[in-house]
């Protein structure tokens, strides 16, 4: 089997994101950046069904900045088989339409079986992408599941949302997204990560996939203003002595919020 | 000008648990109505359902009996968008709406906008407002060309249109060519009928990892219940296993932009503002003075929740008494 992840580098959550104010694009190179969580809980899930499969490949799917590789290493260090990273100026501010198209582009020459994503990125938070995907390849999409489990032939999961659970399952091949309740990305060994250093790793561009962004076919989002939200300043602190309760009652009442 | 009335704008209505319309219903006709004719579109075997967007600003409500799954929601609004050619498809950014929208976008070669805020129009046609990175910046965009495809926050618009005609049409689905999954048993969660949707609600209690245990955190649900809040957790109170996940808020839960939100013994990781500094007012009680909480709070309480609470409640009862 061939299994496609699709992962991400984002700007860590615990270090100040910035916007650029004269495009509106995210200030990538600023800050740390790490791969996206839920990039690894989905890297897991493959990673589990190709230790129990010699035949199976994991392979990475990845569009950014050419600076990202490093991050895709770690990738390859849990134990992927191998990695595609689209780089191309063409990309840069590249929309959800685009970044759709480009990725079912790839994953469409990898023939893959299955594809395998996080149901929303860290910084994106989008979360329309796998659908977006799917419906470009035109397979079915098992979204936003809470346990999965791949066989040689078919995958079934459990989506897991606020109105219930519901068993879904479809023959391969299939895009799956799963959510954050599934088990955290394993640490690269020392072993890997030397081994990460001699795997496939491929870099495509835009023409590689015969995409031309300017082609017009299709409408794209543009960013047309930005600016910074002025920071929300701390108002009063009291220290319970016994009545902080009543004081915050008060505050309460007195603001017409009760 | 076309039968659905100047500059019509396709409102994709969800259904909540109970069968009536979302509580997002309101916000998103509410912002249709200030840049264009809102067409509701509602997936509902009650036709009542459907006749009830008019009340909430639908000129026109497209009525489809049923959807048996996200694949036959997306063929419903890709059918609509065919009848009412909108410039613009207002979709709320739900789990479910999410998966739709995307579906459409890339089956009509669409621009999407997701996660917005607010709608606007200028002469160039529909804006669409972000607010990113926890509420840290404000973005708007647009579709370079042809009708925009957007997730809505829920709870985020507060315009509110008055009511219209409503008047109900049924709208043939032509079915589309994505694959489905096959769908096996559907276990319902079971519903707390009081308590508003966290998602969209105006005030919002939510827990910490200072609650302590599962059992100690129905602190937070008395005062939620009290404040008639909706009740959330930071994503330490739900890893210790003290929530259930759908009530996580922050960057990888659920954002909300409450009137009020009442964080109990959270300490305020970035992760947790950013699904949250957006609330209009935010309160805090928490033992640790240097909390990063209290740097956004409006009001802050240096205490034991345990202590300062229940002291709360019984200041509040003593109003409503």
């Amino acid at each position: 089997m061939r299994i496609a992840v699709l992962v991400k580098e984002v700007p860590d959550t615990w270090g100040k994101r910035t916007l650029n104010l004269e495009s509106g694009l995210a200030e990538r190179a600023s800050g740390d950046r790490v791969l996206d969580e839920i990039a690894e809980r989905s890297i897991e899930v493959a990673l589990d069904y190709a230790e129990n499969d010699a035949d199976t490949e994991v392979i990475l799917v990845s569009m950014g900045p050419d600076y990202a590789a490093a991050t895709l290493r770690k990738g390859l260090a849990m134990g992927a088989h191998s990695a595609i990273h689209i780089v191309d100026d063409g990309l840069r501010g590249a929309d959800l339409s685009l970044t759709a198209e480009v990725l079912a582009e790839a994953i469409r020459r990898l023939e893959c079986d299955l594809v395998i994503a996080g149901n929303l990125s860290t910084d994106g938070v989008a979360g329309v992408l796998p659908a977006m995907v799917s419906e470009h390849l035109g397979v079915p999409q098992l979204s936003y599941l809470s346990s999965v489990s791949i066989s040689a032939t078919s995958v079934s999961g459990v989506r897991s949302t606020e109105a219930g659970t519901l068993e879904l399952s479809a023959d391969l091949p299939v895009v799956v997204s799963v959510t954050e309740a599934m088990p955290d990305g394993r640490l690269p060994s020392f072993k890997g990560i030397m081994a990460a250093k001699k795997k496939p790793f491929d870099v495509w561009t835009l023409s590689d996939l015969g995409i031309d962004p300017e082609s017009g076919d299709s409408g794209r989002s543009i960013i047309t203003a930005v600016s910074e939200r002025p920071p929300r300043g701390a108002g009063v602190k009291v220290v319970d002595e016994g009545d902080g309760g009543v004081k915050l009652a008060t505050f309460l009442k007195d603001n017409k919020l009760v | 000008m076309t039968e659905f009335g100047p500059q019509p704008v396709l409102v994709l209505l969800e259904v909540d648990q109970t069968g009536e319309l979302s509580s997002s219903a309101a916000g998103l006709l509410g912002g249709a109505a200030e840049v264009g004719t809102p067409v509701a579109l509602v997936i509902s075997g009650d036709a009542d359902v459907a006749k009830s967007a008019g009340k909430l600003g639908a000129e026109v409500v497209l009525h489809v009996r049923s959807a048996g799954s996200l694949e036959d929601a997306a063929d419903a609004v890709d059918s609509a968008v065919e009848r009412v050619s909108p410039d613009v498809i207002m979709i709320p950014n739900s789990i479910e709406g999410r998966d739709i929208a995307g579906r459409v976008a890339a089956r009509r070669k669409l621009a999407l906008a997701v996660d917005c805020v607010g709608i606007s129009r200028d002469e160039e046609g529909i804006l669409a407002h972000h607010s990113v990175y926890g509420g840290a910046y404000n973005t708007t965009s647009a579709a370079h060309h042809g009708a925009l495809v957007m997730t809505v926050r829920q709870g985020a618009i507060e315009a509110r249109a008055s009511q219209a005609a409503g008047s109900v049409v049924t709208l043939e689905v032509t079915p589309g060519k994505a694959p489905r999954p096959n769908r096996g048993a559907f276990h319902p969660a079971v519903v707390s009928s009081t308590r508003p949707e966290l998602r969209g609600a105006s005030v919002v209690v939510s827990g910490g990892r200072g609650l302590g245990s599962r059992e100690k955190f129905e602190l937070v649900e008395s005062l939620a219940d009290t404040l008639g809040a909706a009740v959330g957790a930071s994503r330490a109170a739900v890893d210790s296993g003290f929530a259930d996940h759908s009530l996580q808020v922050g960057q990888t839960g659920v954002s909300v932009s409450p009137q009020l939100y009442v964080a109990l013994g959270i300490s305020g990781a970035i992760q947790h503002l950013a699904g949250m500094q957006t609330a209009k007012v935010i309160v805090a009680i928490n033992k640790d003075e240097s909390a990063p909480i209290f740097d956004i709070a409006d009001f802050g309480v240096v205490g034991d929740v345990f202590e300062v609470v229940p002291q709360l409640l019984e200041a509040l009862d003593g109003k409503a008494g």
